[in-house]
């Protein structure tokens, strides 16, 4: 029982790291309906940013102050150069061009900083604790309290600033929020930039868990079931989804690991998310598209 | 015409993707603290000629190719639509536009953020809201996608309001509502007329119910404007009746403004 206990706990734990990315997406999509790719190249970049100045003997809390001011700056470059001029594009259209963004990132990213990978270490001890006779990483409680922290200061702008609000009404009906004098082009820059704090965050966990390296990439991947799961549109939802996706990875690998296999927590996932798909297509906690009739 | 101080659209021609042109030569003005109407079929341009002064044109790919629209004596060409509603003209879109996926209370918020108002501000115009439309209060923390057209149509009116515009462009705003509806809605709009003052130019296809409230008509036609006049004028004439707002404005009025009933 206590095995089972702590698989679930240490996978929890895990799906919140899928959550953190998976938040950057929510950001982004629910206020301006964008599919953004980019989201693990900015991670990406963020994590590889910080390295670099921390290997060049700075302190701590001035890279990730230079570093932060990059990816914000980044953020509303992409949004200013790439997604303005396709303003009332399809989405499949912003969808391909944050593709390209990501491979543009990645790109520029590695002839300014290299290829090779880093090791990023943010202070916090990972020495197991027990908690109620669990073992319990250090490192992937200090990663969810961020996460948690995180969320609710994104809940509370979007649900009670006037900023957050308009955001969701853009999200809702551009040319509406255009009538009521919105200004569309404001805001966005306003999300991207906070989109590229979000990454930043991310980043530096996921560079301090895996080492900075191109791979980070593809935790959008993982990130994708996590939305599918808890819903494009929902911060809550992300956190959810995350939890689900890494407690099914971990229990998985555990008890049908044996049965099918191995390599169940490379799959799993993407079966689950699949699984939502037929039956609550909006995710969890996603906004599902009022129709009338 | 003389310089006007409120709205004046002077010869407008309105092109779509540099090849559709929706508007060709269209004049008119509106006199502070009137009611305007714009009538005309489907197609006549009507919902051009709102955007072309609320300058959402951009947002369909259509431009103002000759002409200029002169708002308080300022030419608004180069004006954002946000820099418009700070200056008081707002337009309700055709379809009502609200936020589905926003409560009744945070789509009325949302139209006071353009001027920045103090949180007491914005509580006291919210109040003010309620009080034009009771209706509204009572479904304040509703999801917007969930209420029925009427309440829909008061929502976008009321969102439009909070903006404390001078001017207000509705397009439309019997589209889909039952009669009795419609009759509460435009009620309304007359009592915000007389009593704080607000102008309105109103787009409608149902024109024997538009004109009982407007002082002013014009009827557009494939996208010039066909006649006009006083709205008592233009409700007695027969050619208008016939030629522009088709032969069963004259006789089924009444019954016609319906097309869907959704409330």
């Amino acid at each position: 029982m206590s095995f089972f206990v702590e698989t679930l706990v240490g996978g929890l734990l895990a799906g919140v790291m899928y959550s953190l990315v998976a938040i950057g997406f929510v950001l982004v999509f629910k206020a301006s309906g964008v599919f953004n790719f980019a989201q693990g190249s900015m991670v990406l970049c963020a994590a590889l940013t910080f390295v670099t100045l921390r290997d060049k003997g700075l302190d701590f809390w001035l890279a990730a102050l230079i570093t932060l001011s990059v990816m914000v700056v980044l953020g509303i470059a992409v949004e200013r150069v790439v997604l303005r001029p396709l303003v009332n594009r399809p989405q499949i259209t912003l969808f391909m061009a944050t593709l390209g963004v990501s491979f543009m990132i990645e790109g520029v990213a590695q002839i300014a900083m290299g290829a090779s990978v880093h090791e990023l270490d943010l202070g916090i001890v990972d020495t197991p604790i027990e908690i109620g006779g669990v073992q319990v990483s250090q490192f992937d409680l200090a990663a969810a309290g961020t996460a948690g922290i995180l969320v609710i200061a994104l809940s509370i702008f979007f649900n009670k600033t006037r900023i957050g609000i308009a955001l969701r009404a853009i999200a809702d009906d551009p040319q509406a929020a255009l009538s009521i004098g919105i200004r569309l082009q404001t805001l966005w820059q306003i999300v991207w930039g906070v989109a590229g704090f979000v990454s930043l965050v991310a980043g530096l966990l996921w560079g301090a868990r895996q080492g900075v390296q191109f791979a980070l990439t593809l935790v959008v991947l993982k990130a994708l079931p996590v939305l599918i799961i808890g819903g494009f549109t929902s911060m809550a939802g992300a956190i959810v989804g995350g939890l689900i996706v890494g407690a099914g990875d971990s229990l998985a690998e555990i008890y049908l690991g044996s049965l099918l296999g191995g390599s169940v927590s490379t799959w799993f996932a993407y079966v689950l998310a699949v699984a939502f798909l037929l039956v609550r297509p909006a995710g969890l906690f996603g906004e599902a598209p009022i129709e009338r009739i | 015409m003389t310089a006007s101080q409120f709205l004046e659209v002077d010869n407008i021609e309105v092109l779509y993707s540099q090849a559709i042109l929706a508007l060709r030569g269209v004049s008119f003005r509106v006199e502070e603290g009137s009611i305007v109407a714009l009538l005309g079929a489907n197609g006549a341009g009507k919902t051009t000629t709102l955007k072309a002064i609320s300058n959402l044109l951009a947002s369909e790919r259509g431009h103002l190719s000759r002409g200029a629209i002169n708002w308080r004596g300022e030419i608004t060409r180069a004006l954002d639509p946000a820099d418009l509603v700070a200056r008081g003209v707002v337009q309700v879109l055709e379809g009502r536009h609200v936020f589905p996926q926003l409560t009744v209370e945070e789509n009325l918020r949302s139209g006071g953020f353009v001027r920045r108002p103090s949180r007491r501000a914005l509580a006291d115009d919210l109040e003010r809201i309620y009080t034009w439309f009771p209706r509204l209060r009572q479904r304040r923390g509703v999801r917007c996608g969930l209420t029925s057209g009427g309440e829909q149509q008061m929502v976008a009116i009321g969102r439009a309001l909070m903006t404390r515009p001078t001017l207000v462009l509705l397009d439309e705003p019997s589209m889909g509502l039952a009669p009795i509806i419609v009759e509460e809605i435009f009620h309304i709009i007359r009592d915000l007329n007389r009593n704080e003052g607000v102008s309105f130019l109103l787009a409608e296809q149902n024109a024997h119910l538009v004109l009982q409230f407007a002082d002013h008509g014009y009827v557009l036609e494939n996208g010039k404007v066909a006649a006009s006049g006083t709205a008592a004028d233009l409700a007695e004439r027969d050619d208008v009746a016939q030629f522009y707002l088709g032969a069963a404005a004259a006789g089924t009025a009444a019954v016609e403004p319906v097309q869907t009933t959704t409330v």
